[in-house]
Parts: C-alpha cells; structure tokens; sequence
C-alpha cells in the first residue's frame, strides 16, 4: 500500500534524472558521421604561398592533426595557445584550415600570436569547410595514417582534452 | 524650394539603405526545389531555423552548395545524402526510420500502448471492487418505504 504512494515521486526522480542530463549537454556537439571515414580530399592554395597547394594525400602515411580556424573568430584565439602547446610537443604536424578569411588579417593574426601550424590552407569560400561538416569554428580532426578521420572536436581545444584524448590517441595512432 | 531640397535629400538617402539583394538562382525552378528541400534541413548554428530561413553565414554557403547539385542535375535525394553524408542525420527534420531512431519514433506508441493498458488493469480492478449485494424482502421493504416517504415530504414543501 506504502509503495503506491512512491510512484508519483519515483516518476518526479526519472524525470528530474532526464531533465538534467539534457541540460547537460551540449546541443552543438553534434555526433560527426565522419569518423572513422576517409577524409574528404581537396586541393586548395596554402595560405602563406598562394601559388602553392596543400592536398591531404601528401599527408599520406603520417599521423596528423587538421584545425580550422579563421582570424575572426574569437574562440579560434583562445584556443591559439594550446595549438601552440601542441605544436612544441611535436607529437604531430598540425595543418591548418583558414575558412572563410582575409589573407592578410590571418597571417597578421598568426604573426602575433606565434605560428603552430605546418602550413595552412586557406579556404576562401568555405567549400572545404563544407566537405568536413564544418559548423562551428574552430574546429579540430586527428587524421590517421591511412587519411582516416580517428576523432573530431567542435570548439576550441583545452590542455585537459589535450592530455586526456588527444595525446593518448596520436600516441596510439602512431604506434599502429 | 525647403520642400525640393528635402525631396532630393530622401532620394539620395535611398542608396544608402539599400542592401546587396540574397543572391538567387537564376530561374524559379531551382529556387523552388531549393526552399522545398532546405525547409526540411535545420540550419546547423542557430539550430531552431530551418536551412530555408536562416541567414547565417553557414546557411547562405549550403544553399549556394544545394543550388549547384540542382543545376548538376542532381535528386532530391541525392542532395540529402550530400547533407546527412557531412553533417548526419541532424541536419534533417524528419529523421529517417532506422534501429538508432525505432525507440524516437515508435516511442511515444509504446508509452500510449503502457497508459491504455494501466487505464485498463485499473478499471478493471475497480469494477472487481464493487461488492454486490443482495437485498432480502425486508430490507426491500424498508427500502421502499424510505423511498414512498421522500416522495411525500418532496411533494409537501413545493
């Protein structure tokens, strides 16, 4: 008979329960369904040396990380510091994607706040971006060795997803 | 002469409002598949728009990109798939019927199905509840006689 009593507030928990766990969670982490699919390739001019142009197969065989960024975006110059705390620990090369940007505004931004990239290739109508579900900048991809997409982070790194996912993952990656 | 100057004046100051039109595809064909196809897609930065209606940066480049699959001729069809092939089935309104999706769409059947069968189980039981009685000559009488006397006292007082 007591039981019965329970029920509404059992039902109030489960719901509350729910509740939470959705607010949670970030609706902008949308799932990528480009993981463990080949990156899509491009070839586009590189950023410093228009004349030049960057394909992903000529990563071939190498584990590496893709970050697009953009110099108008604000959370692309918070992230900055960690992409050059992660260049300087030459775990991978890290190529960058300039989506949608001015040459000029981007290379003054990378004199600035320190260069971490390989090289960057420089997306000017977003196409690239599109190809890769680009949505929100700064977005980054870990690329295996065979040019597979292993992981995928919307938003700006931090040191702690740098040492908990992403060193632990291109340590594995590179071993294989 | 006031009246001319300020006339001028808010002729010329037209120019200054007036804004780069939304590029649009040439024919109205195309522009009607694209508002029919985008209308079903949500704009994936600000997530309650649709891809039709949103005028974000990101929206404007998808339409640029779904105009060019149309003009290459390609199908409805196909275009989602170049969608949901980037962006997953989010990008969709109606999410497509598959093991990952049978609890979001036959969900609500299933909690319908559980309330219909507890409405019933409680029905049931409270039918099962109500114990019947058999009344025996007297108390039919004294019954009856209550009523008889109701009906008195009812007609008296009106």
């Amino acid at each position: 008979m007591k039981a019965k009593f329970l029920i509404p507030l059992v039902l109030f928990v489960v719901l509350v329960i729910f509740l939470a766990i959705g607010l949670n969670r970030d609706p902008h982490e949308v799932p990528s369904p480009l993981i463990n699919k080949l990156a899509p390739s491009f070839d586009i001019p590189q950023l410093a040396e228009p004349n030049k142009t960057f394909s992903p197969a000529s990563m071939q065989g190498q584990v590496w990380v893709l970050n697009v960024w953009a110099s108008w975006c604000v959370a692309c110059r918070e992230e900055h510091p960690v992409l050059v705390e992660l260049a300087k620990s030459q775990m991978a090369p890290i190529i960058g994607l300039d989506y949608k940007d001015k040459r000029e505004e981007a290379l003054a931004m990378l004199s600035r706040q320190g260069n971490p990239y390989v090289l960057s290739a420089f997306d000017a109508d977003g196409r690239v971006g599109i190809n890769y579900g680009v949505y929100g900048v700064p977005e980054t991809y870990v690329i295996d060795k065979a040019g597979v997409i292993r992981f995928k982070h919307i938003g700006p790194i931090t040191s702690d997803l740098l040492n908990q996912k992403i060193y632990p993952l291109l340590s594995e990656l590179k071993k294989s | 002469m006031k009246k001319a100057l300020l006339i001028t004046l808010c002729i010329f100051n037209l120019g200054v409002f007036a804004k780069d039109a939304v590029p649009l595809a040439d024919d109205l064909l195309t522009e009607q598949r694209l508002i029919s196809i985008s209308e079903e897609m949500r704009c994936l930065v600000c997530q309650n728009e649709s891809l039709a209606g949103s005028r974000s940066d990101l929206a404007n480049d998808l339409r640029r990109e779904i105009r060019t699959l149309i003009k290459e001729g390609k199908s409805d069809d196909q275009i989602r798939n170049f969608m949901v092939e980037r962006y997953g089935d989010f990008v969709l309104y109606r999410p497509p019927v598959k093991p990952i999706t049978w609890l979001l769409w036959i969900g609500p059947f299933v909690i319908l199905m559980i309330g219909i069968a507890g409405l019933f189980v409680y029905l049931r039981r409270r039918n099962s509840n109500v114990t019947n009685v058999t009344l025996s000559a007297d108390d039919n009488k004294r019954l009856d006689a209550l009523l008889e006397n109701e009906k008195k006292e009812g007609k008296a007082s009106s």
